[in-house]
C-alpha cells in the first residue's frame, strides 16, 4: 500500500514515460502555433531542419548542448544532496571571471591546450566559491538554499556589471565586454569530429568544450554512484535524519555538494567564453543557468538523461530560433513557450500519465507480475 | 442470529500490482464487537478506509443495515451511520473539545445556536455511555486516553450506529486501555456495532465477540472468539504455527559495559525530556526500558547514540566517556562498539530510495573494506550484502532491490544484520518489532536472545510491554522523562501498568 504504483521495466520509466510526455507537450505546442494561425507543421519543419538540417546547425545544437550540460550536471549534483540550487545563473556568470583572468593573463603567451587547463580551474574555482556562500549560510545559519541562491544571482549580475565596466573593459572601448582573446585563449572548433560524419562545421562554434562537457557528465555519474562522497550526498538528499545517524556530518556535505555545484556551473562559461565570443561580454550566460534546472528535471538528476534532455532544450533554442526566422508571426516569446510546455510535461506533470502507462505496460507483460506481487506481501 | 449491520460482498482493491484486498466477504452481526486482525500489510486498513470512503473498491458491494450502499467519500459514510477512529486523532490540538465535536457539523454559519445544542447533545451522550468529558478543555492539554474519547464522541455525536476504531491501544497505558474497553463494552450494550481493527491478539480475545483474520489481502478465517484460542489465531494470521513465547535461559551478566549518570536531555522547544536518568547495563543482560511512547524513550535513545545532544551528564562506554553533551559523533561510537538500531526505521535506520545493499553499509560506509582505491567497490558492497541477506533470511534476496519495495519484517532485519553483524559490545534497540510481522518478529526476538546470550550489553526500548516482559532481564519504566522504578520482567503487567501512567512512581520518588 504504501507503493502506489508498480515499478516499471526500464525502458518504461526512462524511454516510454519522457517521450509520451514530450509528445503531448509537442502536441499542445502545435495548438498554440494553429491558434496563432500558423501551421504547426511548418513549425516543427523549421524546428527540426533547423536543429539538424546542416552541419552547421547541428553545430549550433550542440553547441547550446555543451552549456545546458554543464548547468544540468549542476542542478543534478546538488539535487542528490537535497538542495535546490537556483543560482546556477549567477555561479556560471562568476566562472567567467576564471575563464576572463586565465585567458588575458596568459593568452599571449600560452597554446590553448596549456591555457585550457588553467581556464577550467578557473571557472571551477570561482563558480565553485561563488555557490560556497549559499551551501555555508544554508549549513551553518539555515538561510534557505533557494533564496539565497537567487539572490546571489542578482549580486553577480551586479557585480559582474561594475567589473565589466570598471575593470575588464580595455580603455576607450564603448562596450561592457573585456578585450578579444588572442590565440590561445581560443579553443578548437570540432570540425574533424562533425566531418567524420561527412559534415561541416561552418560557423557554429561548436567547440572543444563539448567533450569535457561528456568527461564531466561521466565525472559526476562516478562521483555519485561511485565515491563515498556521492553516497554521503545521496543519502544527506533522501533523509537527513537517516544521515546524522550515520555519522555524516551535514554542514561539511552541504558546502561540498554546493561548492561541485557551482563549480560545474562556472565550466559553463568555458563554453562561450573561450569557444564561441573570445572574449566576455555582459550578460553571456544568457539564462543557461535557469534552462538547467528543466534538463536536471528531465533528465531525472541523471548523466545518462542529462545529456539527451540537453540535446533537447539545444534543439529547441536552435531550431526555435529558426522558426522565429523563418516564421515572423510566430515571435521568440512563442519558443519560450514551446520550451515552457515541455518543462510542465517533463517536470511538474511528470507522473500524469503514469498510471495510465503502468496499467498498459503491465497488462502486456505478465513477467512483471511476479516482481510486484512479491513486494505487495 | 440477529441481523447483520455490515455486510460486504467481493470487495476487491488493487494499488497498481499490489492487490491489496482480494475478494473479500465480511459480515458483521448487529451489537456486537468484532475484531478484524492480520499482519502489518494483510490489508486491514485498505479494507476500513473502503468501509469509510477514503479509498473505492475496484469490485464488491457494500451493505449496510441490509442497504447496498455507495460510500464514495467519509461524509457518506457518515450518513451511512458508520464513525471512526483513527489510529492518529483526526483532532484539531487547540481546538476545545466541543468545538472539535462540532467541527464539520456546525449546521448553521452562526455558530451560537449550534453551540448551545451541541453541548446539551455531548451532555446526553455523556450520560448515556459513561464518557465524561469536560467539553472546555483544549484538546493538546488532555492525556491520550481522553483524547480518544472524544474522538468515539465525535463519531456518537454524528449518530453512528457502527464504529470502527484502528488500532485504537497502540498509544495507551494498560489501565488506559481497560477503560477503553469498557467503554466499547457499554456501547455493545447500547446496541452500538464495533469494529476493532488490531493485532494485539490479547486485546482480541478479551473483548470481541467474533474475529475475522486477514493474510494477504484475503480473509481466511472468521471465528466465534470463545471457541478459538491465541494458539489457533496466530496460525492464521501467519500461515503457519508461531511460537508465542520467548525462550530464554538464565542471564549472566558480567561487568558493566555501559553506564548512564544523570541524564538530562531537552528537545529543541527548551522542554526537558530525559530527567536526570542513571542505569548501567553489565554484558550479556537485557535491560529494558518500558512506557507509554512519548516518555522520554526517543530523546535518551537519540542523546547515547549520538544523535542529539544531551543538556547534562555522563555516558560510559566500555568505561570511557561519549561526548553526549558535546560532539559525539555516530560515526566514532560505532567504531568504539555501540551498535544502534534506531525506532524509526524508515526515516533513520533506512533510506528507502536506496538498494538494499546501500543500506546494509549505512553507518559502516567508510570501512576501508567497501573501498577500491578512491572509490566504492561496488562489487565488495553486494557479496557482503548477500551474506547478511543469507544469514538473516531476507527476503526477496536481491542486493539490488530498492528498500522501499521489502516488507517491514525485512526491511528490520536488514537494520539489525548491519548492526549485529558487526559484533558490538553494547546494542542498542529501539522499537525492535513495531511494523513488523509475527513471524519476523519470532525471529527477531531469538536473535537479541542471541546477542545477550555472547555477552553483549543489551538496551531494549519499546512501547510493547509484553516484548519488554519477554526479552529483558531487568525492566526500567519511565514517565514524563524519568525512570520511575526498576522491576523484574515477573511483574505484573498491573504493576507495570500503573508505573506507567506515573501512579506508583510518584509514590515512589518521594519516598
Amino acid at each position: 500500500m504504501s507503493v502506489p504504483y508498480a515499478k516499471l521495466p526500464a525502458w518504461a520509466e526512462y524511454g516510454l514515460i519522457p517521450l509520451v510526455n514530450l509528445a503531448v507537450a509537442f502536441l499542445i505546442s502545435g495548438l498554440v502555433v494553429l491558434i496563432v494561425g500558423e501551421s504547426p507543421l511548418e513549425a516543427a519543419y523549421h524546428m527540426i531542419n533547423g536543429a539538424f538540417g546542416r552541419g552547421e546547425y547541428i553545430g549550433f545544437t550542440l553547441y547550446y548542448t555543451t552549456t545546458f550540460i554543464f548547468t544540468g550536471l549542476a542542478v543534478a549534483v546538488a539535487f542528490h544532496c537535497g538542495l535546490f540550487n537556483i543560482g546556477g545563473e549567477g555561479q556560471a556568470y562568476i566562472g567567467g571571471i576564471g575563464v576572463a583572468l586565465a585567458c588575458l593573463s596568459f593568452d599571449r603567451v600560452l597554446p590553448w591546450y596549456l591555457l585550457f587547463p588553467i581556464a577550467i580551474l578557473g571557472a571551477a574555482l570561482f563558480g565553485a566559491l561563488w555557490a560556497m556562500i549559499p551551501g555555508w549560510l544554508q549549513a551553518k545559519r539555515g538561510s534557505h538554499i533557494v533564496i539565497t541562491t537567487i539572490m546571489f544571482n542578482f549580486i553577480a549580475a551586479s557585480l559582474m556589471n561594475y567589473l565589466l565596466n570598471r575593470v575588464f573593459k580595455p580603455l576607450g572601448s564603448m562596450s561592457l565586454e573585456t578585450r578579444t582573446f588572442e590565440a590561445g585563449g581560443q579553443l578548437p572548433k570540432l570540425d574533424w569530429l562533425m566531418s567524420i560524419f561527412g559534415l561541416s562545421v561552418g560557423s557554429a562554434p561548436f567547440n572543444i568544450s563539448f567533450l569535457l562537457a561528456l568527461v564531466a557528465a561521466f565525472g559526476v555519474w562516478v562521483l555519485i554512484w561511485r565515491t563515498r562522497l556521492g553516497y554521503e550526498m545521496r543519502t544527506m538528499g533522501h533523509s537527513p535524519a537517516a544521515a546524522r545517524y550515520a555519522g555524516i556530518k551535514e554542514a561539511r556535505i552541504i558546502v561540498i555538494a554546493m561548492m561541485i555545484s557551482g563549480g560545474l556551473a562556472g565550466m559553463m562559461a568555458l563554453n562561450p567564453i573561450m569557444g564561441e565570443q573570445f572574449r566576455m561580454q555582459l550578460d553571456f550566460v544568457q539564462g543557461a543557468g535557469f534552462v538547467g534546472i528543466a534538463v536536471a528535471l528531465m533528465g531525472r538528476s541523471h548523466p545518462a538523461g542529462i545529456i539527451p534532455a540537453a540535446l533537447l532544450f539545444g534543439m529547441l533554442y536552435q531550431g526555435g530560433a529558426e522558426i522565429s526566422f523563418e516564421m515572423p508571426s510566430i515571435s521568440r516569446d512563442m519558443i519560450v513557450i514551446i520550451q515552457g510546455l515541455v518543462i510542465l510535461f517533463a517536470g511538474a506533470l511528470e507522473h500524469m500519465f503514469r498510471p495510465t502507462i503502468t496499467r498498459v505496460v503491465l497488462a502486456l507483460s505478465p513477467k512483471t507480475r511476479d516482481v510486484a506481487a512479491t513486494k505487495g506481501a | 442470529m440477529s441481523e447483520l449491520a455490515i455486510e460486504l460482498k467481493g470487495i476487491d482493491k488493487s494499488f497498481g500490482l499490489v492487490h491489496a484486498n482480494r475478494n473479500i466477504n465480511l459480515k458483521v452481526r448487529k451489537g456486537t464487537i468484532h475484531g478484524i486482525i492480520g499482519e502489518n500489510g494483510a490489508g486491514k486498513s485498505t479494507l476500513m478506509s473502503i468501509l469509510y470512503g477514503f479509498y473505492q473498491a475496484d469490485h464488491g458491494d457494500i451493505v449496510i443495515d441490509g442497504k447496498t450502499v455507495n460510500i464514495r467519500d467519509p461524509n457518506a459514510a457518515i450518513a451511512a451511520g458508520i464513525g471512526m477512529v483513527h489510529q492518529h486523532f483526526m483532532l484539531v490540538e487547540n481546538f476545545t473539545v466541543l468545538e472539535n465535536i462540532m467541527l464539520g457539523a456546525e449546521e448553521s454559519q452562526i455558530l451560537n445556536a449550534g453551540i448551545t445544542k451541541a453541548r446539551a447533545e455531548l451532555k446526553r451522550l455523556e450520560k448515556e455511555y459513561a464518557l465524561e468529558v469536560d467539553p472546555d478543555a483544549v484538546i493538546e492539554e488532555l492525556p491520550v486516553g481522553i483524547q480518544q474519547r472524544v474522538e468515539i464522541l465525535k463519531a456518537l455525536y454524528r449518530r453512528a450506529d457502527i464504529l470502527i476504531l484502528d488500532e485504537p491501544t497502540g498509544v495507551l497505558t494498560p489501565p488506559e486501555a481497560d477503560h477503553l474497553f469498557r467503554i466499547l463494552g457499554q456501547l455493545k450494550d447500547e446496541g452500538k456495532t464495533v469494529l476493532l481493527i488490531t493485532h494485539k491478539l490479547r486485546e482480541i480475545m478479551a473483548i470481541t465477540d467474533e474475529v475475522s483474520v486477514m493474510r494477504r489481502g484475503e480473509m481466511v478465517a472468521t471465528r466465534t472468539t470463545k471457541d478459538t484460542s491465541v494458539e489457533e489465531l496466530a496460525e492464521l494470521m501467519v500461515g503457519r504455527r508461531v511460537l508465542l513465547r520467548v525462550e530464554k535461559g538464565e542471564a549472566k551478566p558480567a561487568d558493566v559495559k555501559f553506564s548512564v549518570k544523570n541524564l538530562t536531555v531537552r528537545d529543541s522547544r527548551g522542554v526537558t525530556m530525559v530527567d536526570d536518568v542513571s542505569f548501567d547495563i553489565r554484558a550479556g543482560e537485557i535491560v529494558g526500558i518500558a512506557g507509554v511512547a512519548g516518555n522520554g524513550q526517543s530523546e535518551l535513545l537519540e542523546a547515547i547514540s549520538g544523535i542529539r545532544r544531551a543538556k547534562s551528564g555522563t555516558v560510559l562506554l566500555n568505561g570511557s566517556p561519549i561526548d553526549v553533551t558535546g560532539n559525539a559523533d555516530p560515526a566514532e561510537l560505532r567504531k568504539r562498539g555501540l551498535a544502534h538500531v534506531p525506532e524509526d526505521r524508515h526515516h533513520v535506520g533506512l533510506v528507502l530510495k536506496f538498494e538494499e545493499s546501500e543500506n546494509a553499509i549505512l553507518g559502516y560506509h567508510d570501512d576501508p573494506k567497501y573501498r577500491k582505491g578512491l572509490l566504492l567497490d561496488v562489487d565488495a558492497i553486494r557479496a557482503d550484502a548477500e551474506e547478511k541477506i543469507a544469514a538473516y533470511d531476507i527476503r526477496p534476496p536481491n542486493p539490488r532491490l530498492k528498500t522501499a519495495n521489502f516488507s517491514g519484517g525485512n526491511q528490520q532485519k536488514i537494520v539489525l544484520a548491519r548492526e549485529m553483524e558487526r559484533n558490538p559490545d553494547v546494542l542498542i534497540i529501539g522499537q525492535p518489532t513495531r511494523g513488523v510481522d509475527v513471524g519476523a518478529i519470532e525471529f527477531i526476538h531469538k536473535r537479541i536472545i542471541e546477542m545477550r546470550d555472547q555477552g553483549k550489553a543489551v538496551l531494549l526500548v519499546s512501547v510493547e510491554l509484553d516484548e519488554i516482559r519477554a526479552l529483558s532481564d531487568r525492566i526500567l519504566v519511565m514517565f514524563a522523562g524519568r525512570v520511575v522504578g526498576e522491576r523484574l520482567p515477573d511483574a505484573t503487567e498491573g504493576e507495570l501498568g500503573l508505573l506507567m501512567a506515573g501512579v506508583e512512581g510518584r509514590k515512589e520518588a518521594a519516598e
